[in-house]
């Protein structure tokens, strides 16, 4: 007859074989390991490198000519500008945003809150789509915009205007949890002791954000630079004028030009790889400095 | 510098903080706004800060007489220390306290020099100059209120404006804090006013004490007129504990025990614990009869978890060590409760 299980002793017999989550054994361990590290291998460390070696693949000759091509220089001169543009712009708008959200009341807050993550929740061509039907030659806009002989689609500040537009949430979402669990005692604090607007701003919240800002700023940036389907959408493909470096990567692919294509992307895979150093230094920064 | 406030009136959306509030804080005072959480104190504290402004058309503030009800804290002199310090994290304790001489225009501006030397001199009084050059997150509970204290001091204000000053500080550090607060105002005759939830802390130190209830002001006095005669049976239940016994209950032999002014028969009788005579049951003579259903006897005084044999209504009761050794007292004991000091409301309350 089988001893029955409540009894004390089969408790005590039956519990070396039950697993606690903290006592899983070695083998399982090992392998869920493995699991996460293959996968890793596949779907990002072998890409990357995929990368680089096609862009390698003619040689170092041919991936500087494939870079120093007056067309994909116009296509990093545009990115970086269009970058440095909408950067910028994002962080004003972010942290006036974070800044609202966060130390006011103020009817319509909510509805403040789901309307910077639109722009997350909308695929990037759509929000592409947007600003050729307000400022298309179709669109709203479009035939004021063509008398007074000013291009936004299928131009520069179309490109800037979609780029801002995909990467606005960045900023402000990294800042609103930040600034909320910071409260506003401080900032009273300051005003009580007789400091402006400006200077509260400027002395006390700013250095109190400035690590998750730089977060922000980092990632905002680093999605600015990729931005692929937005710009695309409002872009037009015109050489040596519209591209920014991701169209041009697809032109050079849709032309057969491995090589230069995947020499360009290398760069923004560069970019990726800088940007994820940054990143754990700035977490590193706000962990230590916390 | 006096401060009045007329009126105050304050809603936060349908909420009703500040119903109708007046105060009067005369120069030179530490006054008390002593209520429950949601009282609207620390509204009213704010609110005469400038951090929060009156509902319009609803009241005015006044320091030394003159309306400052529009104008922001910035410019009203004031000190306010936040319960949680508020203390800048990333400057020194120094620049903490230098800042509101920093951000002053060019022109009102201290040299570096002066400024130095009064952040040193603040420091020193509220006895913290060793660490002039360590951060917040370096101090302990007690120091980082002190900081926020020299801070809010070194703008030199004519009021000064505590909330909850001694809320976050464990129960040690409390009291010597609040008794330092204590001397430390006698020291600087500074006109103040701090915000707490608890009586003790209240009656202790203040001069004054204004009793906060939902909205509106309940009582103002010295701490020994709202001990002794409260106004209102929220008082009576706030300034301590209380025994609320139903009048009819109290016919009978007890009737007899008290004085002949005191309870009207269908009201209701508000004794403290320590109010209450033990005698044992067949002693005889006066007094209502009750069980004794737990003694607590750690502590200075022993108290007594009591219920009336008549209405089965719990009674506490305090009464010192030796007299509980004295009545040998056990657990299901018979005894005799009298009454020697009670108080009753004309008012209808229900608890």
């Amino acid at each position: 007859m089988a001893v029955p299980t409540t009894a004390p002793f089969a408790n005590r017999h039956v519990r070396p074989a039950t697993h606690r989550a903290n006592r899983d054994p070695a083998w399982a361990r090992w392998a869920l390991t493995a699991v996460a590290l293959v996968f890793l291998a596949f779907f990002l460390v072998l890409p990357l490198l995929a990368v680089f070696a096609q862009a390698f693949a003619k040689g170092g000759a041919y991936f500087l000519a494939a870079i120093r091509e007056p067309e994909a220089l116009a296509s990093i001169r545009l990115t970086l500008f269009t970058v440095a543009v909408a950067v910028p712009s994002n962080v004003v708008f972010g942290v006036a945003a974070a800044w609202a959200i966060a130390k006011f009341r103020f009817p319509g807050k909510s509805l403040l809150t789901t309307l910077i993550d639109l722009p997350f929740a909308v695929s990037p061509v759509i929000s592409g789509l947007i600003y050729v039907l307000v400022f298309g030659a179709q669109g709203w806009f479009g035939p004021w915009l063509i008398e007074h002989n000013i291009r936004i689609i299928f131009a520069v500040p179309g490109i800037i205007l979609a780029t801002t537009f995909v990467t606005f949430p960045f900023v402000a979402r990294e800042l609103i949890p930040l600034m909320q669990a910071q409260g506003t005692d401080e900032e009273y604090s300051a005003v009580t002791l007789g400091a402006s607007g400006w200077q509260t701003f400027w002395r006390v919240t700013l250095p109190n954000i400035r690590w998750g800002l730089l977060y922000g700023i980092i990632l905002c940036n680093a999605r600015a630079m990729g931005e692929f389907g937005a710009v695309s959408v409002v872009s037009g493909h015109i050489r040596g004028e519209t591209n920014t470096m991701p169209l041009h990567v697809e032109i050079l692919y849709n032309e057969y030009n491995i090589a230069g294509a995947f020499a360009v992307a290398s760069l923004l895979a560069l970019l990726a790889l800088a940007t994820l150093v940054l990143k754990s230094l700035v977490e590193w920064r706000q962990t230590g400095t916390a | 510098m006096s401060i009045e406030a007329h009126g105050i009136r304050k809603k936060f959306g349908a909420y009703t903080a500040l119903d109708g509030v007046d105060l009067n804080v005369p120069q030179g005072k530490l006054v008390a706004l002593l209520g429950p959480s949601g009282s609207g104190k620390t509204t009213l504290l704010r609110i005469i800060a400038g951090l929060e402004f009156p509902d319009p058309g609803s009241g005015r503030v006044l320091f030394h007489g003159e309306d400052v009800t529009d104008v922001p804290a910035g410019k009203r002199r004031v000190g306010f220390v936040f319960q949680h310090y508020a203390l800048f994290k990333h400057m020194s304790v120094f620049e903490n306290v230098a800042f509101g001489l920093r951000v002053r225009k060019r022109s009102h501006r201290p040299t570096n020099a002066s400024i130095a030397e009064r952040a040193h001199r603040l420091l020193e009084l509220v006895q913290l100059d060793g660490l002039a050059g360590r951060y917040p997150s370096q101090l302990s509970g007690g120091e980082r209120q002190r900081v926020a204290l020299a801070r809010a001091l070194a703008v030199e204000p004519k009021v000064l404006l505590l909330d909850e000053p001694f809320g976050a500080l464990d129960a040690r550090v409390r009291k010597d804090l609040r008794r330092w607060l204590r001397r430390f105002h006698d020291e600087i005759q500074l006109t103040t006013i701090f915000v707490t939830h608890d009586q003790e802390e209240a009656l202790e130190i203040a001069d004054e004490v204004v009793i906060m209830n939902k909205a509106h002001v309940e009582q103002v006095g010295t701490p020994q007129q709202v001990y002794d005669k409260p106004a209102s049976p929220f008082v009576y239940q706030f300034l301590g504990n209380v025994n609320v016994l139903r009048a009819p209950a109290l016919a009978g032999s007890l009737r007899r025990g008290l004085r002949p002014d005191e309870p009207a028969p269908d009201g209701q009788i508000f004794v403290r614990p320590h109010d209450i005579e033990v005698t044992p049951h067949d002693a005889g003579g006066s007094g209502l009869s009750a069980i004794v259903r737990h003694i607590h006897a750690a502590g200075p005084q022993a108290r007594l978890l009591v219920e009336q044999v008549q209405t089965r209504e719990h009674v506490e009761v305090e009464i010192s060590r030796s007299e509980l050794t004295d009545l040998n007292l056990r657990v299901n004991d018979l005894i005799r409760l009298r009454l020697r000091q009670t108080h009753s409301f004309d008012e209808d309350y229900a608890i």
